[in-house]
């Protein structure tokens, strides 16, 4: 058949940095150092318990975040005229073509203990806060690296709704709060769903934020994995069954959420 | 019947500078089934708009039961809209479809206390109005389908009950049967028609099929250019068009030039016709139309013209004729056959002949020398149904 011949090069992608890694990784989780099967790397895990809450906390609330920043940014973005809604999504987008490093360093400088938010507040004569090498500031770098990616499903799914459909809802006696209720908002939902995987996947497993704003006291599941990996703790197998579980806990997520929205075609990006 | 429901006072609108409606007075009564018809781009939406409440003319007024309501935004109108493409919900079922406006529905009931107050409709009215609605459109049984699983055919019958169960006093039709096959549209038709006989509500459709508009409507709007071109009942609108737009628009015409010598005497071709029309000043020149189904074909002696026949084509209950007079080609619709080639003799009726008076459109409508050349080019070739709508499409009106 030709049309398999030309997707073997997808395949053979798909193979080598897909599959490949994670029949690697499950390898590595129930193996010792010494290539013997164990079970080990699991049962250690319960005392990591907290970094998982922690992780999967802190996602949450970026998400939420992201949900209500990014819901009602591209609602009104879709009803502005065209050239105005070119021009946002470019600001949006603005962000993403700089470095992601460079972007958590320069947060850094703006929340630090004597950055640029506080020496203003000082010279304002207000209280200085600690935000840095909290939670907050985590929070914070998660939903200022992450809202592009709610706002775009979002826009993209409420720019596409039919005009005519709020003009039927309308013509049967809709106003306009139950116009949203009842059209816009359940038809964007896909947009919604989509949203909050593209946001909720990377928060979860990020360590370069928690590490750059969270100081130690925050270490995520990234960090934790990044420490086995290249850190002081070298232990390779232990981080492989951790990122197992991670990846086990979000495609369960990620599940219960699709059948949450079912019936929404093309509802989320896995 | 005769009670006027709404009013169009001098309307106008423009989008841009462009303008799309100019001076439009229109009257609608009550229980009337009215379509607005004309080519793409004829105003006819627009004008349907604005009674919709999507649209706010530029200046004019509309006036609903005596009120003016160009403010009023649609949703507190008493008017349901059938949509182009239906628009219907794809989230909701058909049964959620169908009960959309009455569950935003309130009406004033008197508690207790014989206070009125509003309140929304119970889940039993929702109930029993939604299934028999379901039961009109003969989709019972349906109401847990999703739409989107639905064909066109009922798919529209969805936007019809869900329209209709609001209990509006007039439905609003953009070109509902355009997305319908030849057959169901027909059917739609007449199912259009008995319930719109049947529930008692006034319907406005828009269409660019004349066919359609000819066989539905109680009165015909015929619109071009922003501007209304007639009013009247279909037959009135076929038989008496008022000008070249009209004629050429409604049915097939053959339109030529003439000269009014006095009341029921026209000169065509520079030969005198006996005619039935009058009111013409002496010598008025005029705009003739001669429908091709009142041309009747006899040998050359007895006929008042003669004329080459350049084309036959074969449409199942006649043939339709292309005939060469000095150069200018005529249509005629006969049941005889006539090779290419013959010359014929031709005799016109008194009542064959339609006399209007000269207006803009004069000169532009009438002439079947593109329709024939079409033909030419497909003359050799076997008879093709396609060539229907070539007929149609050399008249200038793509949808």
């Amino acid at each position: 058949m030709k049309i398999k011949a030309l997707s073997a090069p997808y395949i053979l992608w798909m193979a080598l940095f897909v599959a490949a890694p994670i029949v690697l990784i499950t390898v590595y989780a129930f193996t010792t150092s010494s290539g013997e099967f164990t079970l080990n790397n699991f049962s250690r895990m319960g005392s990591y318990l907290p970094v998982f809450g922690r992780s999967f906390l802190l996602a949450l609330i970026a998400t939420v975040i992201c949900l209500l920043l990014g819901y009602p940014l591209s609602y009104i973005l879709s009803r502005e005229s065209p050239r105005f809604q070119q021009i946002a999504l470019m600001l949006i987008m603005l962000p993403m073509w700089m470095n992601y490093l460079l972007r958590t360093y320069a947060w850094l400088s703006i929340l630090e203990n004597t950055g640029l938010l506080n020496r203003l507040l000082s010279a304002l004569h207000l209280p200085t806060l600690n935000i840095i090498n909290t939670p907050s500031a985590v929070v914070l770098g998660m939903v200022y690296n992450f809202l592009p990616f709610m706002v775009l499903p979002i826009y993209s799914v409420i720019t596409k709704i039919d005009r005519s459909l709020i003009e039927a809802a309308q013509d049967l006696g809709a106003p306009p709060a139950n116009v949203f209720r009842r059209v816009i908002f359940p038809l964007s939902l896909p947009g919604v769903l989509s949203g909050i995987t593209m946001v909720f996947v990377p928060a979860v497993s990020t360590f370069v934020i928690s590490q750059l704003l969270g100081g130690s006291k925050s270490m995520l599941l990234g960090d934790l994995i990044e420490m086995q990996f290249l850190g002081t703790a070298y232990n390779p197998h232990l981080g492989s069954a951790i990122a197992l579980v991670m990846m086990i806990i979000v495609l369960v997520c990620m599940l219960v959420m699709n059948r949450f929205g079912q019936g929404e075609e093309q509802a989320v990006i896995l | 019947m005769s009670k006027e429901l709404i009013r169009l006072r001098n309307c106008s609108m423009a989008f841009d500078d462009e303008i799309v409606l100019n001076d439009i007075n229109l009257y609608f009564n009550d229980q009337e089934f009215l379509t607005l018809l004309g080519p793409s781009g004829c105003g006819k939406t627009t004008t349907l708009r604005i009674i919709g409440g999507f649209l706010s003319p530029t200046s004019g007024d509309v006036i609903f039961d005596g009120v003016r309501i160009n403010h009023i935004p649609p949703h507190k109108r008493k008017v349901n809209t059938i949509f182009q493409k239906y628009a219907l919900f794809p989230h909701l079922n058909v049964y959620d479809n169908i009960a959309f406006g009455l569950r935003l529905a309130k009406t004033e009931i008197k508690d207790t206390n014989g206070r009125i107050r509003k309140a929304g409709l119970s889940k039993k009215e929702i109930d029993s109005r939604v299934m028999e609605m379901l039961e009109v459109v003969s989709l019972r049984g349906f109401e847990n389908r999703s739409v989107t699983a639905l064909s066109g055919g009922q798919q529209q019958r969805v936007a019809i009950a869900r329209a209709l169960v609001n209990r509006p006093k007039v439905l609003l039709l953009d070109e509902p049967l355009g997305a319908l096959d030849m057959r169901l549209r027909k059917d739609m038709q007449n199912e259009l028609k008995r319930i719109q006989q049947a529930m008692g509500i006034t319907f406005i459709y828009v269409t660019h099929d004349q066919e359609e508009a000819l066989a539905m409507s109680d009165t015909v709007v015929v619109m071009n250019e922003g501007r209304i071109q007639q009013i009247g009942t279909p037959e009135d609108i076929y038989n008496e068009p008022k000008n070249a737009f009209v004629a050429d628009f409604i049915g097939e015409s053959n339109i030529v030039d003439g000269i009014m010598h006095e009341d029921g005497i026209v000169e065509i071709f520079g030969r005198k016709f006996k005619c039935l029309d009058s009111g013409f000043a002496p010598m008025e020149p005029v705009d003739v139309v001669i429908r091709p189904e009142d041309v009747d074909i006899v040998s050359i002696k007895e006929g008042m013209l003669a004329g080459t026949v350049t084309n036959i084509t074969f449409k199942g209950v006649h043939y339709d004729i292309i005939i060469d007079f000095k150069g200018f080609k005529w249509l005629i619709q006969t049941t005889d056959f006539c090779p290419v080639g013959s010359v014929i003799g031709i005799k016109i009726d008194p009542d064959g002949f339609h006399v209007m008076k000269k207006s803009q459109y004069s000169g532009m409508y009438g002439d079947y020398s593109s329709y024939s050349a079409e033909y030419d080019e497909i003359g050799d070739a076997e008879f093709d149904p396609e060539s229907e709508n070539a007929a149609t499409e050399v008249d200038g009106y793509e949808n």
